[in-house]
């Protein structure tokens, strides 16, 4: 029963909301509606698994003093720091309705001083990154290499007021030799290209996987490796 | 050549990090203090949001959707910015959400920049509201595609949503004339063109960062009518703005100024490259000499 009653309930509402997306019309189209509520109600839930299971994870990590416990104690620290924080609104409006994120708050005050500072930094880092990798690792080896290469560089120049510059000058009969144009066109129609075949692939990647759940093939996501 | 002593190749061939490093931070400091600012052109995938915009007769409702957060401001803040100036500027409804955590909070410096500073007469509740975050990503834009004010009961100060004047005809996303998703990963603008923009056959517009605007032009134009890919996406934007209504020039350049370092640093970068490539050919070709 254990196995089976998951695998009953993931059968109905699979087929369900199948049918509920392709026959807009009561009592399916509201069922779709009532699905999305059940949802998001679902996915508040999920914060408190997820971070249970934060706690659970780098708990471990520092116990067993496994590789970088370290960066664990940093993790659950700043996670505790701001759940606490937070959720009893120290400095700001309190009450249940009060607003965690008002002048003052210790919460708004570790967002704004802490989060956008380390965020800003990690995303910042990138750049330098990109620009030694770039120089270490884009070498025109072969005709492919090459290729790609020369969009890169068309690509970086394009999405820029450089390009403008450069190629601004074109006859009309030229235009098409315009950097920002044949910017345009690699993304517009090799990237395009690529891209909706990958998403093809992926499409039919979940659909086949969708239909393994849904007809029971499928059973990992019950545990105790699909017994 | 001398023992110990490196010839050109090879010092090409493994510059160090650090003066890359350097050279990077350089590129982006020098333009910032020169104040080095390019003249920017939209483009036509650019053009076609503030077309859509400037084509909405007054009163329509216009939804941004913050999906982003403070690593990605400097790309997604200007074009958030500079739409939300537009959409007022042309007397269209306002309605803010986000769909990620940290929208809220940008939201809030949208409020700051835009709304207080240029926008004084406009009215909280008649002509814009911040209907804030709520959690379910992609089943959030589901659920509101149907029903809105089942998911947003109140606004983002909890008050009710009943109040307010410009929500009384708004019961779900198809009521929206436009909906742009100011966004920077999952969920993002391709959640809001899969779950609200095509089952609802609402107009979806995007503004996301540059590494994720190529994956987003499989729905360019017919499920995307326009997408602001990265800071030239927004300087693209706000060089339209600023064309049609010059009054906005001193308050909506932000991302056309922050296009001087990033010019710069794209320089570099080609640089580096090419000089990569240069002692990678000069190598090869010392080798086959020596086989030869």
């Amino acid at each position: 029963m254990r196995v089976q009653i998951p695998l009953i309930i993931t059968f109905i509402v699979g087929i369900a909301l199948i049918v509920a997306i392709f026959v807009p019309h009561d009592p399916f189209h509201r069922m779709n509606e009532e699905f999305s509520v059940y949802f998001d109600l679902i996915a508040v839930f999920a914060f408190i698994l997820g971070g249970g299971n934060l706690l659970k994870i780098h708990g471990n990590r520092i116990s067993r003093r496994s590789r970088d416990w370290k960066y664990s104690i940093v993790t659950v620290v700043g996670f505790l720091t701001m759940l606490i924080v937070g959720a009893f609104k120290i400095g700001g409006p309190p009450g249940l309705t009060g607003d965690v994120t008002a002048e003052g708050s210790w919460f708004k005050f570790m967002y704004d001083s802490v989060f956008v500072s380390c965020q800003a930094t990690m995303f910042s880092l990138l750049a330098f990154f990109v620009a030694s990798a770039s120089y270490r690792a884009f070498r025109a080896k072969t005709k492919e290499a090459t290729l790609l290469l020369i969009a890169a560089f068309i690509i970086l120049i394009g999405r820029t007021p450089l390009g403008h510059y450069m190629t601004g000058w074109l006859p009309q009969q030229l235009e098409f030799l315009h950097i920002p144009n044949l910017s345009n066109w690699i993304l517009s129609i090799p990237n395009m290209a690529g891209q909706r075949a990958i998403m093809i692939g992926i499409a039919l990647g979940i659909i086949s996987t969708s239909l393994k759940l849904i007809l029971g093939i499928e059973r990992s996501y019950l545990g105790g490796e699909g017994k | 050549m001398a023992e110990g002593k490196r010839d050109i190749v090879e010092v090409l061939k493994a510059i160090d990090r650090r003066i890359i490093f350097l050279l990077i931070a350089l590129a982006v400091i020098l333009p910032l203090a020169f104040h080095l600012v390019f003249s920017v052109h939209s483009s036509p995938i650019v053009e076609a949001i503030f077309d859509k915009v400037e084509s909405l007769p007054p009163g329509s409702k216009v939804l941004i959707s913050f999906d982003y957060g403070p690593s990605t401001v400097p790309e997604n803040q200007p074009m958030a910015e500079a739409v939300a100036r537009h959409v007022l500027h042309k007397d269209l409804k306002l309605y803010m959400m986000a769909v990620w955590a940290t929208g809220p909070p940008q939201t809030e410096v949208l409020i700051r920049n835009v709304i207080q500073t240029d926008f004084q007469d406009k009215v909280y509740g008649v002509d814009w509201i911040n209907l804030g975050y709520k959690a379910g990503n992609q089943g959030l834009i589901n659920a509101i595609l149907l029903d809105l004010k089942g998911m947003y009961t109140t606004d983002i100060n909890g008050t009710g949503i009943g109040e307010f004047e410009m929500m009384r005809d708004v019961d779900n996303l198809t009521d929206m004339s436009l909906i742009i998703c100011i966004g920077s990963g999952f969920p993002g603008v391709r959640e809001w063109v899969q779950f609200a923009g095509d089952p609802g056959d609402i107009p979806v517009a995007g503004g996301v960062t540059a590494v994720e605007a190529p994956l987003l032009y499989p729905y360019y134009p017919r499920q995307l009518l326009g997408l602001m890919g990265g800071l030239q996406g927004a300087a693209e934007y706000e060089a339209a703005l600023v064309s049609k209504y010059p009054q906005f020039e001193a308050s909506s350049e932000q991302a056309i100024q922050l296009m001087g370092p990033q010019t710069v640093a794209h320089l570099v970068i080609i640089a580096f490259v090419v000089v990569g490539n240069i002692a990678f050919f000069a190598e090869r070709r010392r080798e086959r000499r020596r086989k030869a």
